[in-house]
């Protein structure tokens, strides 16, 4: 367990986890902007979007996050697309995991009462008013819980990335395992690392939750 | 296109039957959208064809039969392991549920600290840890393990808030007529709760099987293994087929996952027909 302690591996890990914390909020970023985008298409009036948002949905749904990863990671530079590794993960993670983030929003939208919309749209509101000023904002209340499990579950998700040669916690480990230490040691402080953001996460939605909870 | 998205129940809540300026409205904004899509698949397919990606020199590999017969192989490894790994992680998880609900107190602590573990770890350390310490001449076991400790533990979730979700009168009647709790738990609650709980349940498998991919990285000869090292092969100075690999293989894993889904809804539905029907939001 003390290895940790010595030469420079401590700010190796350090590094590690900064980059996985990095890596996670940018994704997470990208996928709540794009989740909600994407949830919007799929409960519009217009029938093109509606069936790009069910696409894009099922398309990312449904592809393993490696295969994300691998496709970005190694189709991409020969077209000629070259970004840094990091940005390819964030486009990777970000983009699957909006698919989730869509679907939980859509459902949120469903909870709300008929008759918030229906008051909306009696005072002569638009689509996109009666979205983002009565319905959204309800909608995001009751989807917080579901959507604490989706961003608890990005920076575990994160750790594909580290196979595809973003810098990361599982790089760490990687690194560790070459320079020969114990197998298990290692296991333990990278699984202290990620219980540590899972739980900060956690707590973060709870805190939300509480401020945000109204008497309904 | 239109006659199957013009109707969907939980949109229209939100926007007023249209007239005809908001009709006019719409086909705007969806000629706009059209345009916008269209271009884009149009900028992507353009992309790939001015990189030579459709040239038929790319495509080459896949009528080889040795490639075609590799690629099945592939897919037969990663339906084994997944196939494993369901097995083992229902009865894991059916083990653990029974344990996170039994009455003797180390036992519950000690189910519910493994399942919450197993739960916020991510599998690819967990896999990877599991074929450095133990498996590495069998990575098929590490991955079959990774995944049935982690898919084991979700499912003990999904099981239990399922027995919890039972009516309580359910279970007080079972032993108001003096049957023990493992005849209630047995005979009353887990029949019920795991009806309800299906789709959730298969949900998981859907997860279990895209995770088998997660067997690319410890060399695992599961299929997308198998199209990576199709991929990065040389074939008559064409290039790396990278994205044609890609091409083949998302199509098989979104198929299986389409497949699977299918079945959950299907047994939704069926379920459903029956007594405890839970009506769905109307919204």
């Amino acid at each position: 367990m003390g290895f940790l302690f010595e030469d420079d591996n401590f700010s190796l890990f350090r590094d590690g986890f900064l980059q996985t914390i990095e890596l996670s909020a940018l994704s997470a970023l990208l996928a709540l902007l794009l989740g909600t985008l994407l949830a919007a298409f799929r409960v519009s009036p217009v029938p093109v979007l509606r069936a790009f948002g069910t696409a894009w949905v099922t398309l990312f749904r449904n592809t393993p996050l490696t295969l994300l990863f691998f496709a970005v990671e190694f189709g991409l530079p020969p077209l000629g697309v070259h970004f840094s590794h990091l940005v390819f993960g964030v486009l990777a993670l970000g983009g699957y995991t909006a698919s989730f983030v869509c679907e939980v929003i859509r459902s949120g939208i469903n909870t709300v009462p008929l008759g918030q919309a229906e008051a909306a749209r009696s005072l002569g509101m638009t689509f996109g008013q009666t979205l983002t000023l009565v319905v959204l904002p309800q909608a995001a209340r009751t989807v917080l819980a579901p959507l604490s499990s989706v961003f608890i579950a990005l920076p575990r998700n994160s750790a594909i990335a580290g196979a595809f040669s973003v810098g990361e916690l599982y790089s760490v480990q990687q690194t560790f395992s070459e320079r020969g230490y114990a197998i298990f040691a290692i296991f333990f402080w990278v699984a202290c690392a990620y219980l540590v953001i899972s739980a900060a996460v956690a707590t973060l939605f709870r805190v939300l939750e509480s401020r945000l909870a109204v008497a309904r | 296109m239109s006659s199957l998205f013009t109707r969907t129940s939980t949109a229209s809540v939100l926007y007023d039957a249209p007239g005809p300026r908001a009709r006019a409205r719409y086909r705007l904004f969806g000629v706009l959208a059209l345009i916008g899509v269209a271009g884009l698949l149009w900028y992507v397919f353009a992309a790939l064809s001015d990189n030579g990606q459709f040239d038929p020199q790319m495509w080459d590999v896949f009528q080889y039969n040795t490639v075609q017969q590799r690629i099945l192989d592939g897919l037969v490894s990663t339906l084994e392991a997944f196939g494993l790994a369901a097995l083992f992680s229902l009865t894991l998880g059916a083990l653990l549920a029974a344990g996170q609900l039994s009455d003797h107190r180390p036992i519950r602590w000690a189910c519910v600290g493994f399942v919450q573990f197993f739960r916020a770890m991510p599998l690819l350390i967990l896999i990877v840890a599991l074929y450095y310490a133990f498996f590495a001449k069998e990575p098929m076991w590490a991955l079959v393990l990774g995944l049935t400790l982690y898919n084991g533990s979700v499912q003990a979730e999904i099981i239990r808030s399922g027995v919890n979700a039972v009516p309580r009168g359910q279970g007080e009647a079972a032993y108001a007529l003096g049957m023990r709790k493992t005849q209630v738990m047995a005979g009353i609650l887990v029949p019920q709760a795991v009806r309800s709980m299906l789709p959730s349940m298969i949900g998981q498998l859907v997860v279990t099987l895209k995770d088998t991919s997660l067997g690319f990285i410890i060399t695992y000869h599961e299929l997308l293994f198998v199209g990576k090292a199709i991929a990065s092969q040389p074939i008559n100075a064409a290039g790396f087929p990278y994205i044609p690999v890609v091409l083949v293989i998302g199509p098989i894993y979104v198929a299986l996952c389409l497949l699977l889904t299918a079945l959950a809804r299907w047994i939704e539905a069926r379920g459903r027909r029956g007594a405890n029907r839970r009506t769905s939001a109307a919204a």
